[in-house]
């Protein structure tokens, strides 16, 4: 009974994300597909619940739909009317693109299909999150504090630097 | 039954080749910079998918995402702040109408 919801929250989430990522790239409308890229999102985040990653699905959800996509809505109302429609984007553009994606798109399902990986069956359980934290915060092999204090040094430098290129000279 | 490993990643291929078109074939640079979100979203569920079903004993894949997501907001912090700017300057922000610097 269990796994045949999954498996039903599965499909939901999938369709979601497919056809909500292709009108996130084929909408007109800016602000629309700052909505259509945040369902995406979501069901992006849903996945990762789904997949018993509790925490990350909670990061997903406060940094992505919480965070970026407020910063989208903010900086499309700033540099847009509502209700202004792009224009339709040149034939050639049109045709490069979807060539490309559809050639990448065959290769890559191809591959994805035809490639046999070793033993693949989901293993259920969530992650202690005290395991997390200290996979975060120690020094061994497989533990994280470099990569952790780079980012934080990073997200210095990204406050700093949005100050200094955004402000009013 | 359970759900096949291949089923997510075909998921994360339509997001990521979806996209692609959008880089390509979008002018506005915030659209641009949405299909970039698409991608980034699209590796980040690889991610997850591949520590999950290959190797569900790892954190790998777990804390790429986490870091990841942590570099992708600021990464559109920087760039929007860019795009602001770019705005206040020449009142559009179409990649089109941007050469000024080119020559």
């Amino acid at each position: 009974m269990e796994l045949i919801a999954n498996q039903v929250i599965f499909y939901l989430l999938s369709a979601i994300i497919v056809v909500f990522s292709i009108l996130t790239v084929t909408t007109r409308r800016l602000l629309r597909a700052a909505t259509y890229l945040l369902f995406v999102l979501f069901a992006t985040a849903g996945i990762y619940f789904q997949l018993d990653y509790h925490f990350l699905g909670a990061v997903q959800v406060t940094i992505y739909a919480g965070g970026i996509i407020v910063l989208y809505v903010f900086s499309i109302l700033l540099t847009s009317r509502v209700g202004d429609k792009a224009d339709n984007p040149a034939a050639l553009k049109i045709w490069g693109g979807l060539f490309a994606a559809i050639a990448g798109a065959g290769l890559s399902l191809y591959l994805i299909l035809k490639h046999q990986f070793p033993q693949a069956s989901l293993q259920s359980g969530e992650i202690d999150m005290k395991e997390i934290g200290h996979a975060l915060m120690g020094f061994e092999k497989y533990q994280y504090i470099l990569p952790f204090e780079a980012v934080s040094i990073l997200l210095l430098a990204c406050i700093i630097g949005g100050i200094m290129i955004a402000r009013k000279r | 039954m359970e759900i096949p490993m291949t089923f997510y990643l075909v998921v994360s291929t339509v997001m990521f080749f979806a996209g692609v078109y959008g880089f390509i074939a979008r002018k506005n640079m915030l659209a641009i910079l949405i299909s970039l979100e698409l991608m980034l979203n699209s590796v980040d569920l690889n991610f997850v998918v591949f520590n999950r079903y290959l190797y569900p004993e790892a954190l790998e894949g777990f804390f790429f995402t986490l870091f990841s997501i942590g570099i992708s907001a600021a990464e559109t912090a920087i760039a929007i702040a860019i795009i602001i700017n770019i705005y206040r300057n020449i009142k559009n922000i179409q990649v089109n109408n941007l050469d000024k610097m080119k020559y």
